[in-house]
């Protein structure tokens, strides 16, 4: 089965202090560090296994610019055959739409059985999958956190559905499937790993390659603009505990007691 | 001829008949123990290399001390003793069976020579106390049982019968040796020739004693009949010895010469492969049997299955999925399932998700406990260092560790916390009144480097310990600057969890910081980073642990200490495992501590070489282990049971792991937790006039 994984690298948010920038229009990028998307990663190793039972190649794509290709030898490491990078400055600020267009673009050039994304970013708004599976004309699946291969082109998908309970159904290859975190666990990719791929090749493809109308995307094609951003301030009813831990979960359990949370 | 006379003819056919079947059973005996021993090192011809030729002259001592002089026995005091008599006894009859087996039987009478009878008498003695403590030892296994011999349900069935078996064989050698000296003495006091003196209240005195009435026919018979049976068991024996642990006997002297020399360091990913060369590399670590190397397969053979590591193992005790002791016996029942003296080899299983559980091979915390235990020096922390090489490879990492590599890997720290605020502890300002702590970043120079690490540098309680080093060192005159953000984790743990390229990068940033620093000496309060600087890095200036400089100005006489503030509480000194067993440094905490005026220190029942691991340090501070109870939890109940209410200890994670553990268990308010540092910190009395130019050279600094 060939796979085609779209991925993206986003700052990492355990290893990061998120602060705004002074302009308020984004976050402070300096002296951050990035990583790929974590439900990406889950998808990679979704992607590997079953490779790894049912044959077939992963390829892993990102929309992108230079410094995005750490996290496609990342996943080039991990296992996956091939990493590519889909980079043209005409993509820059592209929405979601212009993202998934793009996407498309470098699809169709490929036959892919079956193309998976993360969830969503954690940047973003767990919106490319649905529109690429739209534009492809594909089925599509969101929130995936089982995925066993039937006989006669098909998969079985399974869902969390709120509440806890389990939905199973069938969907027909080629699809696109949004991965959810925990669907596995992603193998480790040691310093050895990187050093091994750090060398190879990746292909890059700008629009030209891709066939892409470059008013279609980027800032140009872009019909979602971000407006603000900001960090919310504290609203009635929250507030923000202060000290050490200690102190922290000491004030937590007062006020949950002087609330009725606690008996 | 009346039954019990003996003619000359008699013994020689005798004779003859009992030296053509010696002779067949000695050919066929020898044959057996040479084919099988060539198929138990079959392995180890398939194995990875180790260079263990070095330095023969310390391979010598080695030997001398720990196999001769069986320097490990007596810790456990009477299975030492009984394998010192047996052992003793052993090396005695070794010259006297060779001599049976090679000359056969004669019916040589000649009187022995002096030295031939002073050895004989010696060998009487020696096979009696043989015989003796092979009783006391199966006598003690029947009755006593103890404990650490039992098998537990998960590691599969005990074998109680083997060593006691075991113990008969030798115990009926030793019988039969002697019913064949008591037998001929009989013989020749009967024949009034002159007699062999027999060894006053030995087995051969005794038996002769009660032999003295037989018939000389019998006694003849008996004499033969003993010399058969010593020869065929001495045979069996050798035999039988290469299938199970009872192989030591010929294993312990090799295993003995070729251990490892070097403590607190861990072996390269390959021997022979230089750090530059690893990429060329296929596979790393243990991921197979034959991946072993050849001396680590020499060791499971050696296993005498004693139980000793695993008597002091902190992951057994807590109920971790791991005992040393079934780490190698697991591994010696696999090399004689896969590589059998009879039949096909059948090789190359997986270790991991066979014979070995992930779980397992994360327990560790490579504390020592185990290696400083065994008599017959058996590695344990390269073997666990090496599987997790090979699962590392494989990708098969526990996510909570995966976190922690990835957050070393981008911000050099397992937290993933900013370069920039490596130094953030040191911006306190009462440190800052005290001393200005320079950051050697090419602004500014020093003599001494404080090399602080991660959990120094950023968790919160633990930076206390930084600013009572750095208040210290100020106090001590030392000229001395940190790295900042200049420097990345030690990365000790991060090879001893088997990630060693990643290890190799944080080395490398390290040794260009410290060489670029220009720094002479080298200072950490941190333990694992001690052991990394001086046994991991190489090209660094020499290292010291906080307490060995403490220790000295104190011996010295340079640092004023006041009396002890609270005198009514109770010190223990908690042995770090990287500080103690790893690098032997245990009294100049002591030391330290015992120059602080009135302070009352006892010694918990676990103290130095046998100190408890306190739940580990490094990376195993994200691992969540399957346990039953902390290992702290244990520790600060010994501390309890030794009658102190304090614990000093002088490594960062054990201040962790201890004051966690007085948490968890309930013991807040009646047990407290200590760094060596914080307690000299608070009990130093400032130097007055004659410390004020050093104190002024500190703020010089300060303002560059």
């Amino acid at each position: 089965m060939e796979i085609l994984v779209c991925a993206r690298r986003v700052p990492d948010s355990s290893e990061n202090e998120i602060q705004l920038n002074r302009a308020g229009n984004d976050i402070e990028r300096e002296d951050l560090v990035y990583s790929i998307n974590e439900p990406d990663n889950y998808a990679v190793e979704e992607a590997l296994q079953i490779v790894a039972k049912a044959g077939g190649s992963v390829t892993v794509a990102t929309v992108g610019t230079d410094e995005d290709e750490e996290i496609l030898r990342r996943e080039m490491a991990m296992g996956a055959n091939r990493g590519v990078l889909l980079s043209d400055e005409a993509f820059s600020e592209s929405d979601g739409r212009g993202i998934a267009t793009v996407l498309k673009a470098f699809a169709q050039k490929n036959h892919y059985d079956l193309i998976l994304t993360g969830v969503q970013a954690e940047d973003g708004g767990a919106q490319v999958g649905g529109m690429l599976a739209a534009m492809l004309d594909y089925p599509f699946a969101s929130l995936v956190n089982s995925i066993e291969v039937l006989e006669g082109n098909k998969l079985k998908i399974g869902r969390e559905i709120e509440g806890g309970s389990k939905e199973l159904s069938e969907i027909d290859l080629p699809c696109v499937l949004s991965i959810q975190t925990g669907i596995n666990e992603p193998r480790y990719v040691g310093m050895r790993g990187i050093r091994q791929v750090a060398s190879l090749e990746i292909p890059t493809y700008g629009a030209s390659d891709l066939g892409i109308d470059k008013g279609s995307v980027g800032a140009a094609g872009a019909k979602v603009k971000r407006d603000d951003y900001f960090i919310p301030a504290a609203g009635k009813g929250a507030a923000m505990l202060q000290g050490s831990t200690e102190e922290i979960a000491g004030k937590l359990i007062e006020l949950m007691k002087a609330k009725g949370g606690l008996q | 001829m009346s039954e019990g006379m003996l003619t000359p003819a008699h013994v020689v056919q005798w004779l003859t008949s009992v030296q053509t079947l010696v002779a067949i059973i000695q050919v066929l005996g020898f044959a057996c123990f040479v084919f099988i021993v060539t198929r138990r090192l079959a392995p180890l011809f398939r194995a990875e290399r180790d260079f263990r030729l070095d330095r023969p002259w310390l391979r010598a001592q080695t030997l001398l001390k720990y196999w001769f002089g069986q320097w490990k026995h007596p810790r456990y005091r009477v299975a030492g003793a009984l394998h010192l008599l047996i052992f003793a006894g052993f090396l005695i009859l070794a010259t006297r069976a060779f001599y049976l087996l090679v000359f056969g039987l004669t019916d040589d009478f000649a009187t022995p020579s002096t030295i031939g009878r002073a050895y004989d008498v010696v060998a009487d003695y020696a096979a009696t106390i043989v015989f003796m403590a092979v009783l006391a030892a199966a006598f003690r296994r029947i009755i006593f049982k103890p404990a650490r011999y039992a098998v537990p349900e998960k590691y599969g069935k005990g074998h109680p019968g083997d060593a006691i078996f075991l113990l008969a064989l030798i115990a009926l050698l030793m019988f039969s040796e002697s019913l064949f000296e008591a037998s001929r003495a009989a013989v020749q006091a009967q024949a009034e020739m002159p007699g062999e003196f027999l060894a006053i209240l030995s087995l051969p005195w005794i038996l002769q004693g009660s032999l003295q009435i037989a018939p000389i026919t019998a006694l003849w018979k008996l004499h033969l009949g003993a010399y058969l049976v010593d020869v065929v068991t001495f045979y069996f024996l050798l035999c039988y010895r290469p299938f199970g642990i009872q192989f030591h006997v010929e294993t312990s002297l090799f295993n003995v010469m070729f251990a490892k020399l070097d403590r607190g360091t861990v072996k390269p990913v390959r021997w022979g492969v230089s750090d530059s060369d690893l990429d060329q590399v296929k596979s790393f670590g243990v991921k197979k049997f034959e991946d072993f190397t050849w001396k680590h397969i020499l060791d499971f053979y050696s296993c005498a299955d004693c139980g000793r590591c695993s008597d002091n193992c902190p992951a057994n005790a807590v109920g971790r999925p791991l005992s040393p002791r079934f780490l190698t016996i697991k591994a010696r029942d696999y090399a004689f399932d896969h590589f059998p003296v009879f039949g096909k080899t059948n090789n190359s299983h997986a270790l991991i998700g066979g014979i070995y559980s992930e779980d397992e091979v994360w327990s560790c915390t490579t504390c020592g406990a185990c290696e400083e235990e065994c008599p017959l020096l058996i590695e344990y922390i390269d073997k666990i260092v090496d599987l997790r090489r090979g699962m590392v490879d494989d990708g098969n990492v526990p996510k909570s560790i995966q976190k922690a590599l990835k957050a070393l890997e981008s911000r050099g720290n397992p937290y993933g916390k900013m370069e920039k605020k490596r130094a953030d502890w040191a911006k306190d300002k009462d440190l800052q009144r005290a001393c200005a702590v320079k950051v050697l970043d090419g602004s500014s120079s020093a003599q001494t480097l404080y090399f602080v690490d991660s959990i120094t540098s950023y968790d919160d309680r633990i930076q206390a310990i930084g600013r009572a080093t750095a208040r210290i060192l100020s106090e001590a005159g030392e000229n001395f600057g940190i790295l900042g953000a200049g420097e990345k984790d030690s990365g000790h743990d991060v090879r001893r969890f088997g990630e060693e390229m990643l290890f190799q990068a944080l080395r490398d940033h390290n040794v260009a910081a410290i060489q670029a620093s220009g720094v002479t000496r080298i200072v950490t309060s941190d333990p694992h980073a001690y052991n990394a600087l001086k046994h991991d890095y190489k090209d660094v200036p020499p290292v010291e642990h906080i307490s060995q400089v403490l220790a000295r100005e104190v011996r010295h006489g340079r640092l004023n200490l006041k009396p002890v503030q609270d005198t009514g509480n109770v010190y223990a000194y908690h042995d770090p495992c990287y500080l103690g067993r790893h690098n032997q440094v245990y009294d100049d905490p002591r030391e330290v501590l015992d120059a602080i005026p009135e302070l009352r220190r006892v010694e918990m029942s676990r103290c130095r070489d046998r100190s408890f691991c306190c739940g580990g340090g490094g990376l195993m501070l994200f691992y969540e282990p399957d346990e039953q109870e902390r290992m702290g939890v244990k520790r600060v109940q010994m501390a309890a049971e030794a009658g102190a209410n304090v614990i000093v200890t002088a490594c960062p994670f054990c201040m962790v792991n201890i004051e966690d553990a007085i948490k968890v268990s309930g013991m807040e308010g009646k047990m407290t937790a200590i760094d060596l540092t914080e307690l000299v910190d608070q009990h130093l009395v400032p130097r007055v006039p004659e410390s004020h130019e050093r104190g002024a050279n500190a703020l010089v600094h300060a303002n560059t």
